[in-house]
């Protein structure tokens, strides 16, 4: 067991200052009274002038572990989570082997385990080695100790209209849910690495339209209302997207949706040095989608920030725009761009963070011990961000094992301080504790 | 001068008009029995080809070979990526044998501007996917002033697969800043996404009808067209292209007799263009090649021999 704390003065969700006594790893007293409780035989953390947030949730890492232990392990990735805010992660499928059966997820959850700073939930294959073929066993992942409950082929997009549907009816029976990569393929294949614009027309990139996304996320939207199941769209990146999710929760479909700190900020003119650090699968996309995906974050038409940390060794960027691999990393500096982008603009406050970085993906993902409120008797998973800092990121103060970090030189708003798992620091003074 | 030679943007009007003063100059060498100038002597050009290339490779080597630079070329076919060596190791590699200038060629948009961030020596863009081919452009705009006298106010139409075309994405550039009024003209499909913004940006005109255009052109720049493009559903038949776009035996009597008619090779005749208009009297396109390594050696002589340098 470890020692209790208490954490003195921090303001909850940016509200009340309050004390925290946590204990157990439970929350075990809240009081807004200034020494009513008792620091006597307890480790204080001095959070005044902190927001106090509940433990963020990550519902898209790529973690790489097994297969490439050179740009990612769980052990780093971990670290990295930890260092961003986050308690619990859920490790994408996309690994080598491909996490398509119990034995893989458990492995990938015990691994998380051992390493033990965030819980490392694993995301199940919705096929078999991502194939877009066969169902992978959903129910035996569903029933192993990983207890996997998000299904899917990330990376790729389930392009069978045919296989979706039976994914999507097939889950029901254990309350999954499908995040769909949504890409069709005969309109942005394997090859389309640019928004297609103006930019892509001019430096020669092939493209991928919004359009491609936008026919996937119209299609899922309609096969989840006709299976009755629940899908999640995955980095949603155009207003089209937004415009097919407000019709899809005007008809009471169960669909959710997810988008990246670098869709909610980064743009296709970034590509115009061809600098592979800034290739990313959605592609960035104009000013006119990322303010749509800000509004609709801000409304609630999307429910989640989502990093889609894809780290990736040095030598997997340094080839032509066009030959580099997809992704950037996204989780020490989530927390950052939200707070720059949604805090300092006024479109959310710290609560509308914990909504989306914590309450939304944690139910989500059925995560029960994640995105609680802080009240007495729930898991002291607990974040607590500095939101007066500033911070210039430095690509090589990461946790990760790897580089790729679009936000390397920029300043981002706010810090986090101490991320607390289960009532054990990770992180104490933005350090891994 | 810049250090490389990536886009037409690196290029000033000041620097277009020394390149082809100096072009010219080569250009009468080129017509002497004895070819060779010793102006590069002792400096090495690595002529470094990821993608199949007979025309620009040989006309570079000439060019390379007749400034007395040492000059090899180096292919390497599809990208480096597939053979497990990422480019910038592939680069550094050949650039680490102590070499002044590396011409590259590459099927990827880009690979040049990220090579030249990688590398100390100067490096010549020689097409890069379908972005850009700055000393086609500059042999194209070349050739047509010798002919024109010059590009000032001249209306110069462009047409084929855009969308695909490096050549298209260096021409609009350089002869825009030659004075040029440009029209390129091709099928829905095969104009580039955003055309009409950079189109209304850049200050040149898109058109869908070349049978409306033809009739007001100084000059005609046609474009290859591949016929695997067909699979790509961007156009039905060859035959349907040729009708709409091909510069056909009917259309050739259209131009006047002046007109100048480019292409920048390799042809399909009987696609884009037809062989009465790729052998008329007014056809520029071999020209055009021996243009080429007039414009090349000029280029590596500027971009090697330094500032103020004379031939």
């Amino acid at each position: 067991m470890t020692d209790p704390i208490l954490i003195q003065g921090g303001s909850l969700l940016g509200g009340a200052a309050a004390d925290v006594l946590v204990a157990d790893g439970v929350v075990a007293a809240v009081s807004t009274t200034p020494g009513e409780l008792s620091a006597d035989g307890v480790r204080v953390i001095d959070a005044d002038g902190l927001v106090v947030l509940p433990g963020l949730v990550d519902l898209h890492t790529h973690l790489r572990e097994p297969g490439r232990e050179d740009a990612e392990t769980v052990r780093t990735g971990s670290h990295a989570a930890a260092l961003g805010g986050y308690t619990a992660v859920l490790a994408m499928a996309n690994t080598n082997p491909v996490t398509d059966t119990a034995e893989a997820a458990e492995r990938v959850h015990e691994l998380g385990r051992q390493v033990g700073v965030v819980d490392v939930q694993p995301v199940g294959a919705v096929t078999k080695g991502l194939a877009g073929e066969e169902l992978a066993e959903l129910g035996l992942m569903a029933r192993s100790r990983a207890g996997v409950r998000v299904f899917s082929d990330d990376g790729r997009c389930v392009q069978d209209a045919r296989v979706m549907r039976r994914a999507l009816e097939y889950v029901k029976a254990f309350g999954g849910v499908i995040s769909q990569h949504s890409q069709d393929s005969s309109l942005a294949g394997a090859g389309a690495c640019c928004h297609e614009g103006e930019i892509s027309g001019r430096l020669g990139l092939p493209g991928w339209p919004g359009v491609a996304e936008e026919v996937i996320v119209a299609r899922d939207v309609m096969l989840a209302r006709h299976t009755g199941s629940r899908v999640h769209v995955a980095h949603a990146s155009t207003a089209g997207t937004v415009e097919v999710l407000r019709w899809a929760r005007s008809k009471g479909i169960a669909v959710t949706a997810e988008v990246t700190p670098h869709h909610l900020l980064l743009t296709t003119e970034e590509l115009l040095g061809y600098d592979p650090t800034y290739k990313v699968n959605p592609p960035l996309r104009p000013a006119e989608d990322v303010e749509a995906l800000r509004d609709a974050l801000a409304d609630g038409t999307i429910d989640a920030v989502a990093t889609d940390h894809a780290p990736h060794a040095r030598h997997d960027k340094q080839h032509a725009f066009g030959d580099a691999a997809f992704g950037m990393l996204g989780l020490e500096t989530a927390l950052g761009v939200v707070a720059t982008v949604m805090v300092e603009s006024g479109r959310l406050d710290w609560a509308g963070v914990a909504r989306v970085m914590s309450h939304n993906p944690a139910r989500i993902a059925g995560l029960g011990g994640h995105g609680r409120p802080i009240e007495v008797g729930e898991p002291a998973n607990l974040t607590l961000i500095d939101p007066a800092a500033s911070v210039v990121v430095d690509r090589d103060a990461s946790a990760s094992l790897s580089r790729n970090n679009p936000w390397h030189g920029r300043t981002l708003s706010a810090a986090v301080h101490t991320t607390v798992l289960r009532g054990v620091p990770t992180v104490l003074e933005g350090k891994l504790a | 001068m810049r250090k490389h030679l990536l886009s037409v943007d690196d290029l000033s009007l000041d620097d277009v008009n020394t390149l082809f003063t100096t072009a010219a100059e080569m250009h009468d060498v080129q017509r002497r029995e004895v070819k060779k100038l010793p102006a590069l002597r002792g400096r090495t050009v690595i002529n470094l080809f990821f993608e199949d290339s007979t025309r620009t490779r040989s006309s570079f080597e000439l060019a390379g070979k007749w400034l007395s630079a040492d000059t090899i070329n180096l292919t390497g076919k599809g990208s480096s990526a597939s053979k497990g060596e990422s480019l910038r190791d592939t680069v550094l590699t050949v650039a680490s044998m102590g070499v002044d200038a590396l011409v590259i060629r590459h099927s990827a948009s880009g690979a040049c501007h990220q090579v030249a961030e990688w590398v100390d020596c100067a490096v010549v863009n020689a097409g890069d996917g379908t972005h850009e081919h700055p000393t086609q452009a500059l042999l194209d705009a070349y050739t047509l002033v010798r002919r024109l006298g010059t590009l000032e106010g001249k209306h110069v139409v462009l047409v084929g697969d855009l969308t695909h075309s490096r050549v298209f994405r260096s021409n609009v550039g350089l002869l825009g800043r030659l004075g040029a009024r440009v029209t390129v003209v091709a099928p829905p499909t095969l104009m580039p996404s955003g055309a009409e913004a950079w189109a209304a940006a850049s200050g040149f005109a898109l058109s869908y009808d070349l049978d409306e255009v033809l009739p007001k052109a100084d000059a005609v720049m046609m474009l290859r067209v591949q016929r695997e493009r067909m699979s790509g559903g961007f156009f039905p038949t060859a035959r349907e292209y040729t009708v709409g776009y091909g510069l056909t035996r009917d259309r050739l009597a259209t131009l006047g007799e002046e007109v100048p008619i480019c292409h920048p090779g390799p042809m399909n005749r009987g696609l884009e263009i037809a062989a009465d208009a790729a052998d008329a009297a007014q056809s520029l396109i071999l020209e055009q090649v021996s243009s080429g390594v007039a414009v090349r050696m000029s280029v590596l002589y500027h971009l090697l021999a330094g500032e103020g340098a004379s031939a």
